[in-house]
Order: structure tokens, then C-alpha cells, then sequence
């Protein structure tokens, strides 16, 4: 269970969130949406345990085994590394800096990848592969850490239906897991036709509870809105 | 044969190619992940910025290896705080901030060094003096390898994990803050040994031009490592034979052979070279 009690997390002084106060079950299947600037990303990367420059209030998280999918940019796809390399990072927990990966793991990391539908692409480089084809090896790797909660950061962003639809599959057997799982997400429809939950904000909370509920028109015009006084008003104090 | 005869002929060019080997095989590695890191450039300030820590050493001690290497060492690690303290106070760019106190340093060293010793010193620590390495430089070069391939090995899965996706490393793990600073540890160790055989102007040459050559060969962190150090050895054994037989000066001359396998891989690099760029072919390259 994740729980927010009256949370701001700030950069340069500047609330990227204020005031957030809610909840997010164990076991839930809920996307983070909001316009761009809402602080989607700053809110799940502190839920990840990333430090924030200034935060206040409550983030309650009542578990350490979380698995964390950032969005590509983040990634250097140049650096010499293969598919196996980078995939077997998902087993730090358990091989940490120093232990082998082993032909445990090594098989772990070829299951995976048949799970995400690239086997065999263990010796490729990174930097071989499609956006499409990366965005599966980073659902590969979150497989492997085997968390109870996953937070992704924008998963579906660049990537074509058919990989959208069978990584959305995944999300949903994780969830059938026992596993939370929360997503920055973009895509409404997307959110509507597959989320059973969403979370909306706009700096603050604007609604929270079923997605279809959430997404309505009603609501995404009022974070604009809040969002754009939000920013107007920023602007006039400078 | 003849050619490198003057290796077993003479004792100096033995001390020079054992202390050439040496920083090959410590320089390189660190080389690699330095230019990996996107960081080729701050390799090449912070060889400048030890020179006033030299400079200092010069002048207390003359050209006492000990003091002038404690003396880098200390000006290195002080450049890269208050770069990294510019940073995070005034949101300036690492980059911007420490070319500012590298171009300071630089001056201050060519400026300390010119109150005491004469244009022929400045030009011992600018340039280096690899075919006068003594003992102690030896021993200094040696010691360095061995602890630098020691620390790599400690750290390199974090900082493998750094360079590709520093936020998960920063979630898994603690290793994040200490690996950075670790990994800046080895560059400035790194390049004040290297100064004495190089000069604190080439001793980045030795570190950056293997790994960028290499990277040009493969798309295995591994095995570009090695090819690193192999391009080392074999531009340190380019540019002493260079210098022994046409006179021409050590330093500049290590550094040129290892800028001509750069640019032939460059060329002709399989592993995203611009004349297998232009050949249709292959998916990837393993």
C-alpha cells in the first residue's frame, strides 16, 4: 500500500506536486495521468525512493521490493552492453555487485526475454534494437526483480499496438499476481480500455478512483485549467 | 629485428616501455568508460587542473616525484569539489563550471612553476620525460595500475549499471554517490602518474585515444576494454621507437601513434566505422 498525507515534493522551490492526499491499494492495476507538467514523473520517481530536492508532508510505502521501469531517454542505448547484460540487471537484488549471474540466471534471463516475446536476442547489442523491441527488454528486466510493487514510467510511449497490447497483457497478469503496479500513462484510451484505476493530476489531486470515472471530460478539463493558473500564477510572481 | 633492438639494447627505453605498459593498462580501462561516460573532455581539464597541485610540489621540493604527486592529486580532488559544489548551488552546468576552474588552474600552475624553476622544468611537467622514468616513477606506475585494476574490478558492475541507467542503479542500490566518486578518484590518480612519463598535458591522451578507438572495434564493453589496452601498448611502442630513432619527442610522439589508430579505426572501425557505415550488410555486429 502506498499512501500520500497531505505531499509536496518541490525543485527549486518550485511544487511540482503540493498537497497530495490519497491512497493506493496493494494490489491495485492504476495509472498516473495528468497534462504535461502535472508532476506524473516527479510523484512515481519519489515513490521509487529517489531522493527530492525538497519534500514534505507523508509518502508511506510499505514495501522495499519495488521494481522501477524509467522511461527510454533515461537510458544510454549506445554503451557497449548486450541484451543479457543489461536484462540480468533486474536480478541486482539478488547477485548484487559482486555475485555471478550463473546458469541460473542466465537462464532466468532467457525466460524472460520468451516472456516478452525476444528470444533469442540475449547476445544482441542495446543499441541493435528498436524502440519497440527496448521497451520489451525493459519489461524483461522489471520481470526479473520480481517486485511486489511496479512503477513505470511512460511504458507505452513510441511503441506500436501490437507490442502496446502484449506488454498490457503483462501489466494485467502481474496484477493477477497479487502485484501493484502504477504507470505513468498518456494514452487515455489506452488507460480506459485496460486500467481499472487511475489517479489524475495536475500538481494537485484533481480525481482519483475508476479510470473511466476519472477520465472524463468534466476532469481532464479542470487539470488543464488547474494547470494553467498553476503556471500563470507561477509566472506573475517571477 | 633492429627496429626493436634499442628495447633490449638500452636500459632506459626498458624503464620506458615497463612504465608506457603500465599506464596502457590502468590508463585505458578508465579511458573507456570515461569517453563511455561522455566524459572525454573532463579527462583532458582535470589533467590540467593538477597542475597548480605539481607546480606547488615543484616549488616546495624541486622535482621530488612524492611531493609533486601528492600535490596533483590534491588539485585535482579540490577542481572536481568545487565544480561539482558550483553545480549544485548555482545550477550552472559541470561543464561550464569546470572548464572555468581548469583555464584558473592551468594558469596558476604555468605561473607557479615560472617563479622558481626554469623553461626547462615547465616543459619536464607540461610535457613529461618518459625515456628518464627512475625508479620511483616506475614504482609509482606500477603501484597505480595494480590498485586502479583492483578498484575496476570492485566497482565495475555499478558502474557499468551507471553509465546505461544511473535512476535504477540510484533504486537498487547505494552505490550510486560512492562509484561516481570512486571512478573521479581513478582519473585523477590516473593522470598524475601518468604526468611524470607524459606531462599533465599528454597523460590524457594515453586515456582517452585507446578507448575511443576501440569503441570503433566493438559493441562488448569486455572486449573493447582489452583492444584499450592493446592499443595502448602498441602506441607506446610506436612513439618510444618513434623517438629513439628519429628524435622526436616521447611524449607527443605516444600520443600521436595512438591518434593514428584512432583515426584509422575511425575509418575502418566494424563496429560503426564510416566505411562499414556505407556498406550495406550485416544487421549488427557482435
Amino acid at each position: 500500500m502506498i499512501a500520500f498525507d497531505d505531499l509536496t515534493l518541490a525543485y527549486d522551490r518550485e511544487p511540482a506536486v503540493h498537497h497530495l492526499t490519497g491512497r493506493i491499494d496493494r494490489g491495485s492495476l492504476i495509472a498516473l495521468v495528468g497534462p504535461n507538467g502535472a508532476g506524473k514523473t516527479t510523484l512515481i520517481r519519489a515513490i521509487a525512493g529517489e531522493p527530492i530536492a525538497s519534500a514534505e508532508g507523508g509518502l508511506r510505502v510499505d514495501t522495499r521490493r519495488i521494481g522501477w521501469l524509467p522511461q527510454q531517454a533515461e537510458i544510454d542505448r549506445a554503451f557497449p552492453i548486450d541484451v543479457t547484460g543489461f536484462v540480468a540487471m533486474g536480478l541486482w537484488a539478488k547477485i548484487g555487485a559482486f555475485g555471478a549471474l550463473g546458469r541460473k540466471g542466465r537462464a532466468q534471463v532467457a525466460e524472460a526475454l520468451a516472456a516478452v516475446g525476444l528470444p533469442g536476442f540475449g547476445a544482441r547489442p542495446l543499441s541493435a534494437l528498436s524502440g519497440g523491441q527496448m521497451q520489451r527488454v525493459l519489461f524483461a528486466r522489471l520481470m526479473l526483480q520480481d517486485a511486489e510493487l511496479c512503477l513505470l514510467d511512460e511504458p507505452f510511449a513510441a511503441v506500436d499496438a501490437r507490442t502496446t497490447e502484449e506488454l498490457t497483457a503483462l501489466l494485467l497478469r502481474w496484477q493477477a499476481e497479487g502485484r501493484t503496479v502504477v504507470a505513468v500513462m498518456h494514452d487515455l484510451d489506452l488507460v480506459r480500455r485496460t486500467f481499472p484505476e487511475a489517479l489524475l493530476i495536475a500538481r494537485e489531486k484533481i480525481a482519483q478512483g475508476p479510470a473511466r470515472e476519472v477520465l472524463s471530460e468534466a476532469n481532464l478539463a479542470r487539470a488543464r485549467l488547474v494547470l494553467a493558473s498553476d503556471t500563470a500564477r507561477r509566472r506573475d510572481a517571477a | 629485428m633492429s627496429l626493436l633492438s634499442s628495447f633490449f639494447d638500452y636500459a632506459f627505453m626498458q624503464r620506458a616501455a615497463l612504465g608506457c605498459a603500465a599506464i596502457s593498462v590502468s590508463a585505458a580501462p578508465v579511458g573507456c568508460f570515461l569517453t563511455l561516460r561522455r566524459m572525454s573532455l573532463m579527462g583532458d581539464a582535470m589533467s590540467h587542473a593538477i597542475l597548480p597541485g605539481v607546480a606547488v610540489g615543484f616549488l616546495v621540493s624541486g622535482l621530488s616525484l612524492g611531493a609533486m604527486t601528492v600535490g596533483g592529486i590534491v588539485a585535482g580532488v579540490i577542481v572536481a569539489m568545487l565544480t561539482g559544489a558550483v553545480t549544485r548551488l548555482t545550477g550552472q552546468r559541470e561543464d561550464a563550471s569546470l572548464a572555468a576552474f581548469y583555464l584558473i588552474s592551468l594558469a596558476l600552475g604555468v605561473l607557479l612553476v615560472s617563479l622558481r624553476g626554469s623553461s626547462v622544468d615547465l616543459m619536464h611537467i607540461l610535457f613529461g620525460s618518459v625515456l628518464a622514468l627512475d625508479d620511483g616513477a616506475l614504482r609509482l606506475l606500477c603501484a597505480t595500475a595494480t590498485v586502479t585494476l583492483l578498484v575496476l574490478a570492485l566497482i565495475w558492475r555499478p558502474l557499468v549499471l551507471e553509465c546505461v541507467d544511473p535512476g535504477f542503479l540510484r533504486l537498487v542500490s547505494r552505490w550510486s554517490g560512492p562509484v561516481h566518486f570512486v571512478f573521479l578518484g581513478l582519473v585523477v590518480v590516473n593522470l598524475v602518474a601518468g604526468f611524470q612519463a607524459l606531462g599533465t598535458l599528454m597523460s590524457v591522451g594515453m586515456m582517452i585515444l585507446p578507448g575511443l578507438a576501440a569503441r570503433f572495434w566493438s559493441h562488448r564493453l569486455g572486449t573493447m576494454t582489452v583492444l584499450a589496452v592493446l592499443i595502448g601498448l602498441a602506441s607506446s611502442a610506436a612513439g618510444l621507437l618513434g623517438s629513439f630513432h628519429w628524435g622526436l619527442p616521447s611524449g607527443p610522439a605516444i600520443t600521436l601513434s595512438a591518434g593514428a589508430i584512432y583515426l584509422i579505426s575511425l575509418i575502418f572501425g566494424r563496429a560503426g566505422g564510416i566505411v562499414p557505415r556505407l556498406r550495406p550488410g550485416k544487421h549488427f555486429h557482435n
